[in-house]
């Protein structure tokens, strides 16, 4: 019966249900463009390895500048005993220096570090090998290289056993990293690792810059971090550390982003909402219309409930259509964008139910005062229009 | 049984902020299976008269029993329950449902009385068989002529088995022969099945065809000729 009444009016109902139809198509591509890139983000923080814990001198601020380290070698053995497990902790001591091989030349980040890099982070090597615990010890001036620095130094050539100059100091490459991405502006493909031991005495510098655990799994993450900082402030009781996780940094990105998700929904709910006054108005030029026929129904002995119901459905009826539609158009145009262009777009099942409910409730409760108008009639006034 | 039983029965308006007395102290019984007209110039309260019997309309003062229930007792929804179960209604302008067929505008009381779809159904084509359209019963309005129409709106108030078909000015859209088919039919209806008939008309010649002729002027009953 509700159907009739819309298929009666082919046009108007399209044209009622078009403003439904762009609201919620566009609820699920925006919403499907900020989970994309919230994705995309976690990606790459998760990129880096898992379960990891990076342990910082002073307190994390991203508006101050960090604080000068006084960790050094001994802290991180140190450290290695709190954790219990040695493999597990891998430091870092970095400085931009420029390499040279022949006559190229590139500005690279050098990272001091240790054999236990690929028990931390997601490092896969693509040649050669990584460092050992006999280039430490012995402070051999071997390096591996990110496979950006490698195609930048060596084009084509297998770099492996070949010489670099790094500050003026001469380097054999021993191995090149995969490939990996830049993590947060950090390219981390421009990377070229030696021993920390080696790295400090080419830098001058006693310090490392922080130290990076890999937990053995996601529960442990948050105590093993504080474990470490509060055994780092036994040692040191004038200083603070800190323990940064990766679950904080999805957390604090996560709600920026879940935050920029939400603006966008809103926005998209606001032209669903303007597809809700259509169709209340829709409904009550419809009942103004059709005011002969509520008198007929009522005479006939629909009760109010009836009227009220019938005018409800065909509201309902309108925006789930349209919904519907918009959902489809919204999954196809997230595809679109997905294939054509660099925004990534992840298309969630919350959001379509989301879109899809809204549309429903938008029909109750902008099609309830035109269905209650009809309702409460009086049905000899209303037989009587024209 | 009386159908109906109405004393003191007053009505009156506001209209733009004056009284209007449409009915004035009615007092008038209307007993099962009669078949009465209800006469006036127009303006005279007949139309009133006639939404208050049809439960479409309440007094303002005086008592209406409609089959034996007071309706003063009643709200809007046992109102309506009433007037689905009571009484069936035949309007001038025939009051189809445009684009629905024959079956389903006859059918139509018995959705809002809760009969399941295939019974609503049955009943509705035995209502037009007994009208006399059994061969228009996927018809819409617009494919029937006045006549017919009328004899649709009739089997709509027939399909509920009414106590009483209250018919406003029936044959007043029609010419003189579909006019006559559709009061030859109230009659038989009248006859054959002890439905009464109650007709609302200003055509001396419409209302002679009943049994008992009421006269209304100025709000008041002016004549009751049986």
């Amino acid at each position: 019966m509700a159907l009739e009444a819309l298929r009666v009016n082919r046009l108007r109902s399209a044209l009622t249900m078009l403003g439904v139809i762009i609201g919620v198509s566009a609820v699920v591509i925006l919403v499907a463009i900020g989970t994309g890139a919230k994705d995309a983000i976690e990606d790459e923080i998760s990129g880096l390895g898992s379960n990891i814990i990076l342990v910082v001198p002073g307190q994390l601020n991203f508006q101050a500048a960090p604080t000068q380290s006084r960790l050094d070698l001994s802290d991180v053995n140190y450290v290695r005993r709190v954790v219990g497990d040695p493999g597990r902790v891998t430091v870092s001591v970095q400085s931009g220096e420029n390499v040279r091989v022949g006559r190229n030349e590139a500005f690279v980040t050098v990272v001091g570090t240790d054999e236990n890099i690929p028990n931390v982070f997601e490092r896969p090597l693509k040649r050669g090998r990584y460092l050992t615990e006999t280039d430490i010890d012995t402070r051999r001036r071997v390096a591996v290289l990110g496979s950006e620095v490698s195609e930048q130094l060596f084009g084509d050539l297998d770099p492996v056993g070949r010489q670099a100059t790094i500050a003026g100091v001469r380097f054999r490459v021993v191995g090149v990293y995969e490939k990996v991405g830049a993590t947060f502006g950090v390219a981390r493909d421009r990377e070229t690792h030696i021993p920390v031991t080696t790295a400090q005495r080419l830098l001058g510098v006693q310090r490392v810059n922080g130290i990076a655990i890999g937990a053995s799994g996601p529960d442990v993450i948050d105590s093993l971090g504080q474990k470490v900082v509060d055994a780092l402030t036994t040692r040191y009781p004038d200083e603070k550390f800190s323990a940064v996780t990766q679950t904080q940094l999805l957390g604090t990105i996560g709600t920026v982003l879940g935050m920029l998700t939400g603006v966008l929904a809103a926005i998209a709910g606001i032209s669903l909402l303007v597809g809700g006054v259509g169709v209340s108005n829709i409904m009550l030029v419809s009942v103004r219309e059709r005011t002969k026929e509520i008198g007929l129904r009522k005479a006939l002995g629909a009760r109010q409930r009836d009227v009220l119901g019938q005018f409800l459905i065909e509201a309902v009826l309108l925006t789930t259509i349209g919904g519907t539609i918009g959902i489809a158009l919204g999954v196809g145009g997230s595809l679109l964008i997905e294939a054509l262009s660099p925004v990534p777009a992840s298309i969630t099942l919350w959001s379509i139910l989301l879109a899809f409910g809204v549309s429903a409730v938008v029909g109750v409760f902008f099609g309830v005062a035109p269905a209650r108008r009809a309702g409460r009639l009086d049905p000899v006034v209303a037989l009587r229009a024209e | 049984m009386t159908a109906f039983e109405a004393a003191g029965l007053t009505r009156s308006y506001q209209l733009e902020g004056v009284t209007v007395d449409a009915l004035r102290g009615v007092d008038l019984t209307i007993g099962d299976g009669e078949f009465a007209a209800i006469l006036g110039p127009s303006g005279s309260g007949k139309s009133t008269l006639m939404h208050l019997l049809g439960c479409l309309d309440r007094p303002t003062s005086g008592v209406l029993r409609v089959g034996g229930v007071d309706v003063s007792t009643l709200d809007d929804t046992k109102l309506a329950e009433l007037r689905n179960r009571m009484i069936g209604f035949v309007f001038q302008s025939f009051h189809l449902l445009a684009r629905t067929s024959a079956l389903d505008n006859v059918a139509l009381p018995l959705v809002y009385r809760g009969v399941a779809r295939a019974d609503r159904r049955k009943r509705a084509r035995a209502a037009l068989e007994a009208v006399g359209l059994a061969h228009r019963l996927d018809h819409r309005p617009s494919q029937m002529s006045g006549g017919e129409q009328q004899r649709v709106a009739i089997a709509r108030a027939l399909v509920g088995d009414p106590q009483v078909v209250l018919a406003d000015e029936p044959t007043g859209n029609l010419d003189t022969r579909n006019g006559d088919e559709v009061m030859a039919l109230l009659e038989r209806l009248n006859a054959d099945q002890g439905v009464a008939i109650v007709l609302v008309t200003h055509e001396p010649e419409v209302a002679d065809r009943a049994r008992r002729q009421i006269h209304v002027r100025d709000g008041l009953i002016e004549r009751d000729v049986a």
